[in-house]
């Protein structure tokens, strides 16, 4: 199976939100191709014309009765926000400004 | 009173505050005081709650002396692993990215415990976010082994574990996802229940992996974890994944022990090969002392665990990385602004904030899990380990058809050295070999101390895994192998334990990782 190299790596941590330093990546490069190379075994095992599972259980679908019922205050839901601001969480820029 | 308090089961605490022959306020102060004596050398807890825990003591104390009808462990205290969301108390999952964060919420399982009177003595330590094996990934350093200071306390709820061990509390909350309670169990000499998946609500628990995750007991005695495990469990409105049928008597089955005509089946794959010596020794007499107890012994074989390890090292990473995208730097927890860049962007901030916030294991399973999912690969990884995942659910199908329940050492050794797998992470995840299959599965396992290792002296556990729902049978049977080893040892196996120095600086490393 093809190997992870630094580009594929500094990709996936870039999707999930990390900005790893290039010490950070270096290491990481290696310590996965180790580990992919364990986990890479499922494809060995017998599972042709085997049903996916994705859970212990059946899955139902569970709703509740459509009634008002006490949630959090807004004091309580900005309690933990880095920054708030009228009541609202506070954000950095979400567009690029030109 | 000049008894130990610290040294009584929860049941027998119990029993003297029904009677009213000892205060919870006395109970909770003893339990505190023998924090501040060993846990600078523990290191169990991340926070500690001395206010909180004694005003819910003399609250109880209170409505007992009012003639008020209370829960059987009313006053008994608890600490609870800080995955567990507590209002009002600090929960940060061992991890940087949520220091210092307080919750707004109580967990389900904290309401009931908060129900029953049960005050709150702190919250413990655990491998960041329920990563790891030997709390070593947690931010604020590890946990220490009550047996000998050097070594791991198991993970991830190596805190929980190790205060029960230290007699800082009767009972703990742990959290299991692929054996952060069974593992820490063994490894310390005490008891830890994994309950049927959608036994216990998960509503507030902060989650690694959904579909695995599952909270439970962490005690001293089997009896101990059943009347906790009792509290917590049973059907949440909450947790769409919860049960919604009775919890089968637990404590009944726990006092009862009975094994008579029970079939015992011992998994082929999980014993042998890759087992320490001493640890399939005591596994060996467990069985024997079962057998003598009118216990019939099967052998039984589950081909697909061979691949159990690998699958979950996909299906956990694929969910973990999903669920740990919440941690976003907008709504809670740590905000950095990345250097060098002047009004940084939102998604600069989170890629920055990330970066400083978790720590590396973190970071590996959560790119590999991206790995996993990316299209392309989905296939490959994240759908192969769901097929495994069947193949494995179908095993267990079969040998229950065999076997009442099944029987495995807990974990492959004793507990190993602070450092000894810290940098080669396959070698930490096959810790897990023996615990993972029953949380692929979703069926409940329980860890019971089968002794010490004759090599090292070091405690060794007994795994009991029962079908899904049938949790009472980890009881009966754990129970009567408790019962039958302690009359063989004359005594618990905790009481050989080494007494812990009066205070004093912590023995072995306090590394705090990258800090």
């Amino acid at each position: 199976m093809a190997d992870l190299t630094r580009t594929d790596v500094a990709h996936l941590a870039a999707l999930a939100r990390i900005d790893l330093s290039d010490a950070e990546l270096d290491r990481m490069v290696g310590e996965l191709a180790v580990i992919l190379d364990a986990v890479a075994t499922v494809q060995q095992a017998p599972i042709a014309d085997v049903e996916p599972m994705s859970h212990p259980m059946p899955i139902v679908n569970v709703t509740r009765p459509d009634v008002v019922r006490p949630s959090l205050s807004p004091e309580d839901a900005l309690a933990g926000a880095p920054e708030a601001e009228q009541q609202r969480f506070s954000v950095p820029r979400i567009l690029d400004e030109d | 009173m000049t008894t130990d308090l610290t040294r009584s089961t929860a049941a027998a605490l119990a029993d003297l505050l029904t009677q009213g022959s000892i205060s919870a306020r006395e109970v909770a102060q003893a339990h505190l005081d023998r924090t501040a004596e060993v846990d600078t050398a523990v290191h169990s807890y991340l926070h500690v709650d001395t206010e909180g825990a004694l005003s819910t003591a003399d609250d109880v104390d209170r409505r007992r002396a009012a003639g008020e009808s209370l829960h059987a462990l009313a006053g008994v205290p608890i600490a609870v692993k800080d995955v567990i969301a507590t209002r009002g108390l600090p929960t940060t999952c061992g991890s940087r990215i949520l220091r210092g964060w307080v919750p707004p919420y109580d967990a389900t399982l904290v309401t009931r415990l908060r129900t029953a009177g049960m005050p709150i003595l702190g919250k413990t330590n655990m491998d960041e976010f329920a990563m790891g094996s030997s709390t070593e990934h947690s931010a604020y350093g590890p946990s220490h082994n009550p047996w000998d200071l050097d070594r791991i306390p198991g993970g991830s709820g190596g805190g929980s574990s190790s205060a029960v061990a230290s007699f800082q509390a009767p009972l703990a909350i742990g959290t299991d996802t692929g054996g952060s309670i069974r593992q820490p169990a063994a490894v310390t000499g005490t008891v830890g229940t994994k309950p049927t998946y959608g036994g216990v609500s998960r509503y507030g628990l902060v989650a690694l992996a959904s579909s695995l995750d599952q909270a439970g007991p962490c005690t001293r005695t089997v009896l101990d974890a059943a009347l906790l495990h009792e509290v917590i469990g049973g059907h949440d409105p909450m947790d769409s994944t919860s049960i919604d049928a009775p919890v089968p008597p637990l404590v009944e089955a726990a006092r009862r022990a009975d094994v008579s005509g029970l079939r015992i089946g011992i998994v082929r794959e999980l014993t042998g090969e890759g087992f320490q010596a001493g640890v399939r020794t005591r596994f060996e007499q467990a069985v024997q002392h079962l057998v003598d107890a009118g216990a019939e012994v099967v052998e039984v074989s589950c081909p697909s665990f061979t691949y159990a390890l690998a699958a979950y090292y996909l299906i956990l990473p694929s969910e973990a990385s999903s669920n740990l995208a919440k941690f976003d730097a907008m709504r809670y927890g740590l905000r950095v602004a990345p250097s060098g860049i002047s009004d940084p962007s939102a998604e600069q901030v989170m890629a920055a904030t990330r970066d400083a916030g978790f720590g590396d294991e973190v970071k590996r399973r959560i790119i590999l899990g991206t790995y996993a999912l990316s299209s392309g690969y989905y296939d490959a990884y994240y759908g192969s380990a769901q097929k495994v995942r069947r193949l494995i659910a179908d095993d267990f199908t079969r040998a229950f058809e065999a076997a009442d329940v099944l029987v495995s050492p807990t974990a492959p050794t004793t507990a190993f050295r602070f450092g000894d797998k810290l940098d080669d992470p396959m070698a930490m995840y096959l810790n897990d070999i023996a615990t993972i299959p029953a949380n692929l599965a979703g069926i409940p396992g329980i860890s019971v101390p089968s002794g010490l290792a004759d090599e090292d002296g070091l405690p060794a556990g007994f795994q009991i895994l029962a079908p899904a729902m049938h949790d009472d049978r980890l009881y009966a049977v754990g129970a009567a192998l408790e019962a039958r080893l302690t009359a063989a040892w004359g005594g618990a196996m905790l009481d050989r334990a080494p007494a812990l120095a009066g205070t004093g600086a912590a023995v072995g490393p306090t590394r705090t990782k990258e800090a």
